[in-house]
């Protein structure tokens, strides 16, 4: 029995805990791309830059506030930098639509014209970013680093296995959860949010009904710039900052998005835990979890690991697959691709 | 003068004019019908109407204003309402939202509207809660109607509100609109039932290669030799 415990411990540990902070930070990501290809009918190659760009902005902020000595120690203080992040992603989304989609949009360009624009859109963000913090990894977590330490989980409870939960990954459930709530919250009580979702379902009618485009495209770009910057800062914080691993973030964010059903939020949250859950499960190492359920002389000599985290992309890549495959409008049946 | 006039309509979707000096018009309080064969530019007069595309001749008056020149967002905020043949619900929406969305130009308390709508078609306060996009093709179609009808318009435009629906819905909707009516609305539709639609209708306007071949009240049409030997079957 102590032994069942340990190993669902060790489960805990190492695949739940993660999985699903890491689940909401792609949730979070589908939630924007999801928005954008509702509502401006394109996937948005750019999403993982602006979410870099968010969490740029976050940390020079917070850089600031750290030399002045401001801190809600024991929460990290970029969260306190956060809303000027927010600020800094939703002017460049702003600007962008202003000098570059909106042009395609009065000219009714086809939706594969927009993605080729949106990974033209992503270099130069990209770039602009790495000029200004450089390419490097940057670490700007502070505060408290665990709710519960391994050793005193082990301590309270008597097991071998430590259960260890980061403050960042408390975090990151908590303000996904609450984000979330806030987005579901306005699309489905708010007189605006319906109308972001009358636009989405049937533009014409839309446009029939009185509703302007201007504004809710302006809307969509204002909660993406938000949705992207908290997404981008609760991954910088659990995990580190480097410009490049956001652009890598794109592959499963879209997978997720794609999973649940493009277009439709409820789909990109359960495809950012489908996602993460998966990579974990499948590049997890399992002889600790048989040593402890199997007999003793029946452990496994190897690894038992089904993928090595090194390919860890190539789940998204696979999960991407079998969905367009089997089911291409997604389990929530978004909009075809 | 008519409240809602098309006169002298001419124009296309850009290439070759569809609609050749066209006449449509409709009185507030009663129903107008334009009926012809397929490709006759009957919906073409329709959106023309509703400013969906450009006359290159003619003009449209609405209450004796000129408003060829609106577009058709500038038309619903003047009283028009205008019911698309196909995609005219918000499917993953309510049947209570997409009634909300019907009145997001107005500001002021719709609740009373709402009911007015749930009254003429019961059905749908029944499902008011169900996405429109479960509904039946009927119902759908009442909850188009509906929509329209939130703006409480002094003009409805209806293109083939009966298409693809069974002819019991038929006669159920045809009694609606004619309700519609009553309520002092200038209703004006399209319809390829046009045998059942110049029943109901006061003013028919028979298109043939978007031109006008005949124009008489609903009756006089149906009693036409004419208009029954080439358009109605004998």
């Amino acid at each position: 029995m102590v032994d069942f415990l340990n190993a669902l411990v060790l489960l805990g540990n190492f695949v739940l805990v993660p999985g699903l902070a890491y689940g909401s930070q792609l949730a979070l990501g589908a939630l924007g791309v999801t928005l954008i290809y509702g509502i401006l009918r394109f996937s948005n190659l750019a999403h993982g830059e602006t979410m870099a760009f968010g969490a740029m902005i976050t940390i020079l902020v917070t850089y600031v506030l750290q030399a002045n000595g401001v801190s809600i120690h024991p929460l990290p203080t970029a969260l306190l930098a956060i809303p000027i992040g927010i600020l800094g992603a939703v002017l460049l989304c702003l600007a962008i639509d202003r000098l570059v989609y909106r042009y395609y949009r009065r000219q009714r360009s086809a939706s594969s014209i927009y993605l080729i624009v949106s990974i033209g859109v992503m270099l130069i963000t990209g770039g602009l970013i790495r000029f200004i913090v450089g390419p490097g990894d940057r670490k700007f977590t502070d505060g408290e680093r665990f709710i519960i330490k391994a050793r005193a989980f082990k301590e309270m409870t008597g097991l071998n296995e430590g259960l260890a939960i980061k403050t960042t990954q408390g975090v990151t459930v908590i303000a996904a959860f609450v984000v979330v709530a806030l987005v579901f919250w306005f699309l489905n009580k708010t007189r605006t949010g319906k109308a972001m979702r009358a636009f989405s379902d049937n533009e014409d009618l839309a446009l029939l009904s009185g509703i302007n485009p201007d504004r809710v495209v302006m809307i969509a770009w204002i909660m993406t710039g938000a949705l992207a910057t908290i997404a981008g800062v609760l991954y910088g914080l659990d995990k580190s900052f480097k410009p490049f691993t956001y652009m890598q973030l794109l592959l499963p964010i879209f997978a997720a998005a794609i999973v649940g059903g493009v277009g439709n939020p409820i789909g990109a949250i359960v495809g950012g835990f489908v996602v993460a859950f998966s990579e974990l499960i499948i590049t997890f190492a399992y002889r600790k979890v048989f040593m402890y359920v199997l007999p003793e002389n029946m452990e496994p000599s190897g690894m038992v690991q089904l993928l090595s985290t090194d390919y860890k992309f190539a789940v998204s890549f696979v999960i991407l697959v079998i969905v367009l495959l089997v089911k291409p409008t997604g389990i929530f049946s978004g909009k075809s691709l | 003068m008519s409240y809602l006039v098309g006169q002298d309509m001419t124009g296309g979707y850009g290439g070759a004019d569809i609609l050749h000096s066209c006449n449509v018009s409709v009185e507030k309080g009663q129903i107008a019908v334009v009926v012809g064969p397929n490709g006759a530019g009957k919906s073409t007069a329709m959106k023309a109407m509703f400013g969906m595309l450009n006359l290159r001749e003619g003009r449209v008056t609405l209450n004796g204003e000129d408003i060829t020149g609106l577009k058709p967002q500038e038309r619903v905020l003047k009283g028009m309402g205008f019911v698309p043949q196909n995609n005219n619900v918000f499917t993953s929406m309510t049947v209570e939202e997409n009634l909300e969305m019907g009145a997001f130009i107005r500001r002021d308390d719709i609740s009373q509207t709402m009911e007015q709508v749930f009254a003429l078609f019961p059905i749908l306060a029944e499902k008011r809660r169900q996405p429109a996009g479960e509904l039946s093709g009927g119902q759908r179609q009442q909850v188009a109607v509906g929509r329209a009808l939130m703006t409480k318009p002094d003009v409805l435009m209806l293109d083939e509100p009966t298409a693809g629906v069974s002819p019991i819905v038929m006669d159920e909707l045809f009694d609606r609109i004619i309700e519609v009516a009553k309520t002092g609305i200038a209703v004006l539709m399209v319809e390829q039932n046009a045998r059942q639609a110049l029943e109901i209708a006061d003013q028919g306007f028979v298109l043939v290669q978007g031109r006008n071949a005949y124009t008489d009240s609903g009756k006089a049409l149906l009693a036409n030799p004419e208009v029954r030997k080439a358009f109605l079957g004998g």
